[in-house]
């Protein structure tokens, strides 16, 4: 329920910014992505937030991209220009993954 | 709703942590021919005198750790080295299985060596996740530790008549999957234990649990089973992992596999929270859910006993 306000709250903030219209928030929390998939519109920017008591990092299936480890409290964020299907997992705990799709 | 939840989930935390209670008072181990038994409690173990080879494990010291399930790591690790060098007699050399910083930083792994180097002792070090999370995806562990190892790591060496081999578990994970071994290391220890006679006792040592401990938090080694197919002709097989900072001990044959506890802090019994990751127990009972492992082989015997210290036993 939590991410699920956030991410209502940064599309909200987002209705009111010129520059990033949508900007999506994925909330790290006990060992799992919440939303696990999210479709967003090309060049969202999209931030991970970990709430957990232990690092996490994002990692691109294919490491294309990877965030540093985020220790609680602390974000990666990434703008997503092309569309397609963006398959991530937990660098650190693999066993979790995500999925965002990019869609006109 | 949530709050029931959370409740039956206290429950269960709070039965598993009596369950481990009772397994950290210092049960001693005899493992011979494969099949384990209890000789005695720890009082007992201290006072009989001791012969062969014995070493120490110590696992998942998190230094740099400062959450609320234990705000001062560094002083529980410190408890763990000064019982080390209490002991009367001092072991040969120690193990440490992995996650020795939090986050890789260079001031942990300074804080971790100087601290875990004050027991006197030489130690063994194989990395967990946490000790590779630097920007050279691990570069920082092999710097200081990477000496005379290959790949991610990995080495073995003998002692006392045993064959240890140190593995790396924790590196070049894939979506989806659990801890890996990968080809190159599994290539390496086909070949390094091909020479040994099968009544070689043999200790692996690594960070991520090479059974299926717990899938579902990723708490197993996707490929450990072609591992311990190397070694199914040894008479006598020890595993010693970490990483889920909690006693655990299964027999398969002649593999026994043991896991440590933390130095740091406590972790759930698999699937009674919603997910793993520092469990908060009260401040009084921190010292009961952490602690080290001593482990002593005498030649002859094929026995090697293990003993598990939590950090409030005395």
């Amino acid at each position: 329920m939590t991410a699920w306000r956030l991410i209502a709250l940064a599309a909200f903030l987002g209705l009111g910014s010129e520059v990033h219209a949508e900007d999506m928030v994925i909330q790290i929390e006990n060992f799992t992505f919440n939303p696990a998939e999210l479709t967003i519109k090309p060049g969202t920017k999209v931030t991970w937030t970990n709430a957990d008591d232990i690092p996490h990092s994002v990692v691109e299936d294919g490491t294309k991209f990877r965030s540093k480890p985020l220790d609680t409290g602390e974000t990666f964020s990434m703008a997503f220009t092309d569309v397609g299907e963006i398959g991530y997992f937990r660098g650190l705990h693999p066993h979790m993954k995500g999925k965002i799709i990019v869609k006109p | 709703m949530a709050d029931d939840h959370h409740d039956e989930g206290g429950i269960s935390r709070r039965h598993a942590l009596e369950c481990m209670l009772w397994a950290g008072t210092g049960v001693l181990w005899a493992v011979t021919g494969g099949v384990p038994r209890s000789i005695g409690l720890l009082d007992s173990a201290v006072a009989a005198p001791v012969t062969g080879l014995t070493f120490l494990q110590i696992s998942d010291s998190h230094v740099g750790f400062d959450k609320p399930a234990n705000p001062h790591a560094i002083d529980t690790l410190k408890e763990a080295i000064d019982r080390i060098k209490a002991m009367p007699q001092k072991p040969s050399f120690m193990l440490h299985t992995g996650d020795i910083t939090h986050l890789s930083k260079p001031a942990e792994f300074d804080n971790a060596a100087q601290l875990i180097g004050s027991a006197g002792p030489h130690v063994h070090y194989v990395p967990g996740e946490h000790d590779i999370v630097d920007e050279g995806t691990g570069k920082a562990y092999l710097e200081r530790y990477g000496q005379n190892t290959k790949g991610g790591g990995w080495y073995s060496f003998d002692q006392g008549g045993v064959h240890f081999i140190g593995l790396v578990n924790v590196a070049n994970l894939k979506a989806g999957g659990l801890g890996s071994l990968a080809h190159d290391q599994l290539e390496w220890l086909e070949d390094d234990v091909k020479g040994l006679s099968g009544s070689t006792p043999i200790v692996v040592f690594a960070h991520i649990p090479l059974w299926s401990v717990y899938p579902n938090w990723g708490w197993g080694t996707d490929d450990a089973a072609v591992a311990l197919g190397y070694l199914k002709r040894f008479g006598s097989v020890t595993v010693l992992n970490g990483h889920i900072h909690q006693l655990m001990q299964k027999v398969e044959g002649n593999v026994t596999f043991h896991t440590a506890r933390s130095t740091a802090f406590p972790q759930p019994a698999p699937g009674t929270a919603p997910s793993p990751g520092p469990m908060l127990v009260p401040a009084e009972k921190l010292r009961s859910v952490l602690g080290i492992t001593s482990v002593r082989y005498t030649q002859g015997k094929e026995a090697l006993a293990i003993t598990d210290t939590a950090l409030a036993d005395r």
